[in-house]
């Protein structure tokens, strides 16, 4: 929406900017999550081999996501702090009138996340002096936490989709508050088990992908053939779970949100016998340009029957409803979503049918190239996925019971612009910071698998930048250094 | 009644950030001055050694801190963003900046990389609890009543600029302190002198800057003050003073393990003792705690799930800090991580 339709509907200047703003942040927050949700589960199966089997190529692969796990978390923490801050910041007026409703889900959010950044902790700096099987078990409370955490998020926000578990009284603010309710709102279970999955098979395509790169330059050494293997088998399995999920959550958005479901399927009407685009532009007359007809399919998929009728977009008022180009948005992200999921689906039956005929990973390049590939693309369908259930949304922040435009700041629009601009600056620094430091581990590590020296351009404090801490004495007593660990005494270590 | 047990329980929250934080925000302090590449190695390092394995468990009372605002009061939350819009928008960005880069420091190699995120690090260290005080000024003052907007006069006024002063001299205190103790538990005799000598600098500036602190709020202040004053307010002040007093001496003994234990009381027991001297109010003469408070049932769930939740968090966190006092927390070096390899590769 441009700024000069934003005035022509009467919406305040400060809403362009405050919702550029949490789209931004939001939408470079969620890269990360899945990989904050994920890896700890992905490194602990790793993790769990090496143990079991006494396996030195597992324990480095787990050592080393650790170590990636480090930066990511620190990242994935402060940005989602950010996004906390910016629930006051942008959309005071939502959580004055609704804080109490629905903030429960938030509260247990913050306690499993305690929990994360306690054991995440204590995951990452306990594999010097930690007995082996003490370390691991005490990483395993990571992915529950995760996965708690994830409960309290996809409430609150399954809330904003389908608000109950209030009454309003004659001022219209909510009374007769039910907890319950408004915790396991109607589409609560399909967004946690659609979300859930989505972080975990995008994890692990991600993961997996970084090794099919490596494979395909030549490097098809035992350490690279699990570090694909593991995660890759793991987003595999998930794959076609999610195609059932995804499938669900379509129709229960059918069922719950019909403007949603039109705007996503850019249905104008509603009607019987609905035809399905793949992609077009809504226009403002409610015809599609573009894009690929398939008559009648849109009916078939939301009720299993041409003659099921789909709600339209014209069946609220124009200001109840996204616009048309929220709606092409919405549509676009949706069909991208779809499209690489079964794509996806393809990529996992490859790796299924070779692996159950020969026991081992499929030889094609071409394979490998698709596995690379499909890291990406996951991360694209997460993003995607996002859009659809936020801007399908619009123009309500609650929906049908307050707008983005009444739930926005009173802060004058010019601060919130320049707000916009530090945080965009700020965080291209920090994710550019982020992805760099991420590939110059990897690049020494590549260096150090070949063999080579580390090269002399490395200053004398650049070694091993924080070494082991100097022993206490009762640790030096209480024993020799743990097996995992037989390098005590690096370089670099204080004096 | 239960609005109140909300509010205590807010307060708590807000004092463990004050102290676990707070320890955090002042290591970076002294990471700030620590000196040059050469002269700033020894004590960067061990402030690093220190924060590394607890930062982000400390970070989180914070999100708590808030969602304990909006859920158990969201009139009052939406009062304060409103009004405090400045302050926290730098103290969001100060946070980004400071978390990012201290955790970026570590797996970097080169030294011009490095001092530039030790700089964002080091730098919003103290910015962050400037203007999260600076916030919290404002709210003492009562100048975040609800309707208000955000206009400099609502923050950068004298109680919100000694208020933010007071917030990084009183983590300089705290992380000086702790930083004495670390020093002596990783054997390191001469930077127990050095922090121990900080610890008392900046026990002074806390001295000083609360006297100026108190003449201010004596005017623009007034309800705040009078609670300061007067009655249990008084009697949580001096235990505090009392508790600053001892760690002044403790840290100068053998033992200035136990100094970590006295600075944190004092850092709580002003925030208790601000509590107290707000009652009723969450915003002074404008806003009490009953008319912020959010729908019963809410309040009762939280309760149960703030209460489920110490059952849980409470060992995990003790497990936490005792690996770490105990020496079973330490990074893994590069040479772990690479020498492997070479290993695996057979």
């Amino acid at each position: 929406m441009s700024s000069a339709a934003a005035l022509a509907s009467g919406d305040p200047s400060q809403l362009l900017p405050a919702r550029q703003l949490m789209a931004f942040t939001l939408g470079t927050h969620i890269l990360i999550v899945p990989l904050g949700v994920a890896l700890p589960f992905i490194t602990l199966v790793v993790h769990y081999r090496a143990l079991r089997k006494n396996d030195p190529v597992a324990l480095l692969l787990a050592r080393r996501w650790s170590a990636v796990m480090a930066v990511q978390f620190a990242v994935g923490i402060v940005t989602g702090t950010v996004l906390s801050f910016e629930f006051g910041l942008l959309w005071p007026r939502m959580m004055g009138r609704w804080g109490d409703v629905f903030g429960l889900g938030f509260g247990i959010e913050a306690w499993a996340f305690f929990l994360e950044a306690v054991f995440i902790a204590v995951y990452l700096y306990g594999w010097r002096r930690l007995k082996p099987w003490t370390h691991f078990w005490l990483g395993v409370p990571l992915p529950l936490a995760a996965l708690m955490g994830a409960f309290g998020i996809i409430g609150a926000n399954a809330w904003m989709n389908t608000p109950q578990g209030f009454t309003l009284d004659a001022a219209g603010r909510p009374v007769n508050v039910s907890v319950q309710q408004a915790v396991f709102t109607p589409m609560f279970g399909p967004q946690y088990w659609h979300f859930v999955v989505a972080m975990y098979l995008t994890a692990g395509y991600v993961v997996a992908g970084i090794y099919a790169v490596g494979w395909l330059r030549g490097r098809r050494d035992r350490y690279h053939k699990l570090g694909f293997c593991v995660p890759f088998t793991i987003a595999a399995v998930l794959t076609p779970l999610q195609f059932f999920l995804g499938d669900d959550i379509a129709r229960q958005i059918f069922h719950k949100q019909p403007v949603k479901f039109a705007a996503a399927e850019i249905v104008w009407d509603t009607g019987t016998h609905v035809p399905e685009y793949l992609f077009g532009r809504l226009q403002p007359d409610g015809t599609v340009k573009g894009g690929l007809k398939i008559p009648d399919l849109n009916s078939i998929l939301a009720g299993f029957s041409r003659d099921t009728q789909v709600t339209g977009l014209t069946s609220v008022p124009a200001a109840d409803r996204p616009t048309t180009a929220e709606a092409t948005l919405a549509h676009w992200t949706f069909d991208i979503m779809a499209m690489i999921g079964s794509a996806l689906i393809l990529l996992a039956l490859w790796y299924g049918w070779c692996w159950l005929r020969r026991r081992d990973l499929p030889r094609s390049r071409w394979f490998f190239r698709c596995a690379a590939l499909a890291g990406a693309a996951s991360v694209v369908t997460v993003e995607c996925g996002w859009i659809t259930t936020e801007v399908g949304r619009q123009p309500w922040i609650v929906y049908r019971n307050m707008r983005v435009s009444d739930a926005v700041t009173p802060t004058s629009a010019a601060a919130l612009w320049t707000m916009f601009g530090i945080v965009v600056v700020v965080y291209v620094l920090v994710f550019g910071a982020f992805v760099g430091v991420v590939l110059r581990m990897s690049r020494r590590w590549q260096r150090a698998d070949l063999g080579l020296v580390r090269p002399a351009e490395d200053g004398p404090e650049t070694d091993t930048p924080y070494g082991p801490r100097p022993e206490l004495p009762a640790a030096r007593a209480a024993g020799a250094p743990s097996p995992q660990s037989p390098d005590a005494s690096a370089p670099g270590s204080m004096r | 009644m239960t609005a109140d047990a909300v509010a205590w329980i807010l307060l708590l929250a807000v004092a463990a950030y004050a102290c676990g934080g707070g320890i955090d925000y002042g290591a970076g302090f002294w990471d700030l001055f620590a000196g040059g590449a050469e002269r700033g190695e020894r004590p960067r390092r061990l402030i690093d050694h220190a924060m590394a394995p607890v930062w982000e468990t400390n970070n989180v009372w914070l999100v708590f801190v808030l969602i304990l605002m909006w859920t158990g009061f969201p009139v009052f939350f939406e009062a304060v963003f409103s009004a405090m819009w400045p302050p926290l928008v730098l103290a969001a960005v100060g946070l980004v900046l400071r978390g990012a880069g201290f955790a970026l420091r570590k797996p970097t190699r080169r030294l011009a990389r490095r001092r530039i995120y030790g700089a964002a690090f080091a730098v919003c260290s103290l910015l962050t609890p400037f203007f999260l005080g600076a916030a919290a000024g404002g709210v003492a003052s009562g100048r975040a009543a609800p309707g208000v907007t955000a206009s400099a006069e609502v923050w950068a006024n004298a109680t919100s600029v000694v208020a933010g002063l007071l917030a990084i001299a009183a983590t300089a205190f705290l992380g000086a302190v702790f930083l004495t103790a670390d020093a002596r538990r990783f054997g390191e005799p001469d930077l127990v002198v050095y922090f121990r000598l900080r610890a008392w600098c900046s026990l002074v500036a806390v001295g000083v800057l609360a006297l100026i602190g108190l003449s201010v709020t004596r005017k623009h202040t007034t309800y705040v003050y009078h609670g300061l004053t007067h009655g249990f307010g008084l009697l949580l002040v001096l235990l505090s003073i009392a508790a600053a007093a001892a760690t002044a001496l403790l840290i100068g003994t053998h033992a200035p393990g136990w100094a970590r234990y006295t600075s944190v009381a004092s850092v709580a027991l002003v925030i208790a003792a601000w509590g107290v001297a707000q009652r009723p109010y969450l915003v002074p003469t404008s806003l009490t705690v009953q008319q912020a408070a959010g729908a019963t049932k809410p309040l009762q769930w939280l309760m149960l799930v703030t209460a489920i939740a110490l059952v849980l968090v409470g060992p995990a966190l003790v497990l936490l800090y005792r690996l770490d006092t105990h020496g079973m927390l330490e990074a893994q070096t590069d040479a772990d991580v690479e020498r492997g390899a070479a290993q695996g590769q057979r």
